[in-house]
């Protein structure tokens, strides 16, 4: 059993985050605490480094396992289908608005968040790096980490995002010749395309969808003072 | 001169030994891999994308569904990271009994690997026997939820209900017509299921002793297993490995005495680490963690015996009211309605919540903006790191390893494609 064991939770991550504006902060980058985790959003022009820097600095950090790496789209962030805030002024409203403007364009739409873990010290970092719909491109980690390689062609087949110097950026989830990236907010939940077999032609044919959405249970943020403290502590 | 050159061989999706639904492509030189491609989401079905577009709480039966084979652990990963983001936390009881299913579950699936591993590489009554004690623990699973399977016993803030007082029992039926016959079946349901886990546990070890008699000291065992697809402790850190995969390596990492949660740092037990990285050594490794298994679940019997109480937090907003409250009182008729309906808005942030499942880390990580539904929810699947080590550990090895590969993995398609 080493030192680290001896501590609690909260002074390892208290000591995560002294190392990490130590070694970050005069970069500008900002370090959340939040939850008992810890989040720092790095730019996209220094996130390679930074991860490098993380995953080699063995003592302080050595976050030698990459746990998780996904991409975000941010694109509809903070929208709901049903205004609840304004109830009292206007009267209730009961009609769930279905066309959620998506802004395709918005500066920062996706995200690629990285978890990673250190065995030495047992703590957990989350890097996260925000990426314009542009050119959604980010340098890849499999040189360092090679269970990168999955992880980077699942976002990739997901949300479309790029990764730098991947050898084989292929799709991974979705079926051979699929077209689109299918966790983006602006492809439906239902896809476009359904298949079927087709007796006369002899073989799987597919069509545009025929099922039209359907929003069940409205997404309603509630700020109200009564949920506010009641979640806050 | 005849020409010699690599050829191309498609295993799977349909084979018994792919274990659900992979397709492996594989480049071979006579016998020998090498290269091997893996194509996997042939069982994609956007959880996690359909999880965005629900109320918190009617995404826990989708999780059942990803690893369906340790179905309540992955429930676990997901009411932990709700609970996280919510602040709230689960009364001790159910935390004693999330332990108690949580090894439960670990031995369903540990019974599950071992028997198709086996059967895999040509022991056929190692399979039989595993499933003969699986059956007893869905009984369990069954008392509980209602369900052999998918349970979405774990709510958020607790777990369903508390544990039944009374072990269902087989009742005659037209194949079960002989009484002396149902008798021997219900002997030990004739207490609580509390009483039945207990007998259990005292069984068990004895089973564990018959699966190892027939293959630890198995040459054949031995043969297919000893000195393949050994990976290193450098290695499978980098490749992402947890759990016994990582173990069996020797990495003494274990998310329940590392990062506990539940009860875990109130039981005891104790950690198998392996020596040399190969499908023998995880082997080993699996074993153990069934027999500490069984300790823990002991444990938390005993616990549970003796210390009655709530099993669900008394927030309304989060847990239901009581059925009588809800038809009774004006409050709690509106609390149910509110809470079916719309569900509970959590706070804006981000939560990732990891739990040691049988088969490695399994992390939940949601991304909130206040709503009632997550903004994003990204499962993190423990055979999806292992499964994509398959190049790596089966180049130059041979054909008929390849199998034996994919049962140390342990590989479940459920969790893999999600």
């Amino acid at each position: 059993m080493s030192a680290t064991a001896m501590i609690t939770p909260e002074q390892r991550v208290a000591k995560l985050v002294d190392a990490l504006k130590t070694a970050f902060e005069e970069k500008g980058y900002t370090i959340e605490q939040d939850f008992g985790e810890v989040t720092m959003t790095v730019p996209r022009e220094d996130l390679l480094d930074t991860l490098f820097e993380l995953y080699g600095q063995a003592p302080v950090f050595g976050f030698e396992q990459l746990i998780d790496l996904c991409g975000v789209d941010y694109s509809t962030y903070g929208q709901v289908e049903w205004e609840t805030n304004s109830a009292s002024s206007t009267g209730f409203g009961r009609g769930v608005n279905r066309d959620a403007e998506i802004d395709a364009q918005k500066a920062d739409r996706f995200a690629v968040v990285y978890h990673l873990l250190s065995i030495e010290n047992n703590v957990r970092l989350r890097v996260k790096s925000y990426l314009d719909s542009e050119q959604p491109i980010v340098g890849s980690v499999i040189s360092v980490w090679p269970v990168a390689d999955w992880f980077e062609r699942e976002a990739f087949d997901l949300y479309g995002i790029l990764f730098e110097g991947h050898p084989d950026l292929r799709r991974i989830l979705t079926d051979y010749g699929f077209v689109g990236h299918p966790f983006r907010k602006d492809f439906p939940l239902s896809g476009h395309l359904e298949m079927r077999y087709d007796p006369e032609k002899g073989r799987v044919i597919y069509e545009p969808v025929s099922i039209e959405s359907r929003t069940l249970v409205p997404r309603v943020i509630r700020d109200d003072n009564r949920y506010m403290n009641e979640e806050s502590n | 001169m005849p020409e010699i050159r690599n050829y191309t061989l498609n295993f799977g999706p349909q084979h018994p030994s792919a274990h659900g639904v992979l397709r492996l492509v594989l480049e071979m030189d006579g016998e020998v891999i090498e290269r091997s491609d893996p194509h996997i989401g042939l069982l994609h079905r956007g959880t996690e994308k359909l999880a965005e577009t629900k109320p918190y709480n009617q995404s826990i039966p989708y999780m059942d569904r990803l690893d369906y084979v340790s179905m309540m652990q992955n429930e676990h990963a997901y009411v932990l990271a709700v609970e996280k983001l919510l602040g709230i936390e689960a009364p001790i009881r159910a935390q004693y009994i999330r332990t108690m299913f949580d090894e439960i579950t670990r031995i369903l699936n540990h019974m599950m690997w071992l028997g198709t591993h086996a059967l895999d590489i040509g022991a056929m009554t190692v399979f039989l026997y595993c499933f003969r004690e699986r059956e007893d623990l869905m009984d369990c699973y069954e008392a509980v939820s209602g369900a052999r399977m998918h349970a979405a016993y774990y709510r958020v803030g607790g777990v369903y209900r508390d544990l039944p007082d009374e072990m269902p029992r087989f009742a005659a039926s037209d194949l079960k017509r002989d009484k002396s016959e149902l008798d021997r079946l219900n002997e030990n349901r004739q207490g609580s299921l509390l009483d039945f886990i207990e007998d259990f546990t005292d069984r068990f070890p004895g089973c564990v002793d018959e699966y190892e008699t027939l293959l630890t000291e198995n040459r054949i065992w031995k043969q297919r297993t000893v000195g393949i697809g050994v990976v290193t402790a450098d290695r499978a850190k980098a490749l992402g490995f947890t759990g016994p995969m990582l173990r069996g390596s020797g990495v003494e990492w274990d998310l329940r005495k590392k990062q506990p949660y539940a009860a875990y740092d109130k039981v005891d037990f104790d950690i198998p680490v392996g020596l040399n990285g190969d499908c023998y050594d995880r082997y080993l490794v699996r074993v153990e963690e069934i027999r500490q298994s069984n300790r823990i679940i002991r444990q938390c019997v005993d616990w549970l015996r003796e210390n009655p109480g709530p099993v669900m937090v008394e927030n309304h907003k989060i847990a239901p009211p009581k059925r009588a409250a809800m038809k009774s009182d004006m409050e709690g008729l509106i609390h149910h309605f509110k809470l079916f309906s719309e569900g509970y808005c959590t706070p804006p942030g981000e939560v990732y919540a990891a739990v040691e499942a049988s088969k490695g880390e399994f992390g939940v990580y949601i991304i909130s903006d206040g709503a009632n539904k997550p903004y994003r929810l990204k499962l993190r699947a423990p055979g999806f790191a292992h499964l994509m080590a398959m190049d790596e550990m089966a180049k130059g090895h041979m054909l008929a390893d390849v199998v034996a590969l994919i049962g140390t993995m342990d590989v479940v398609f459920g969790e893999i494609d999600r």
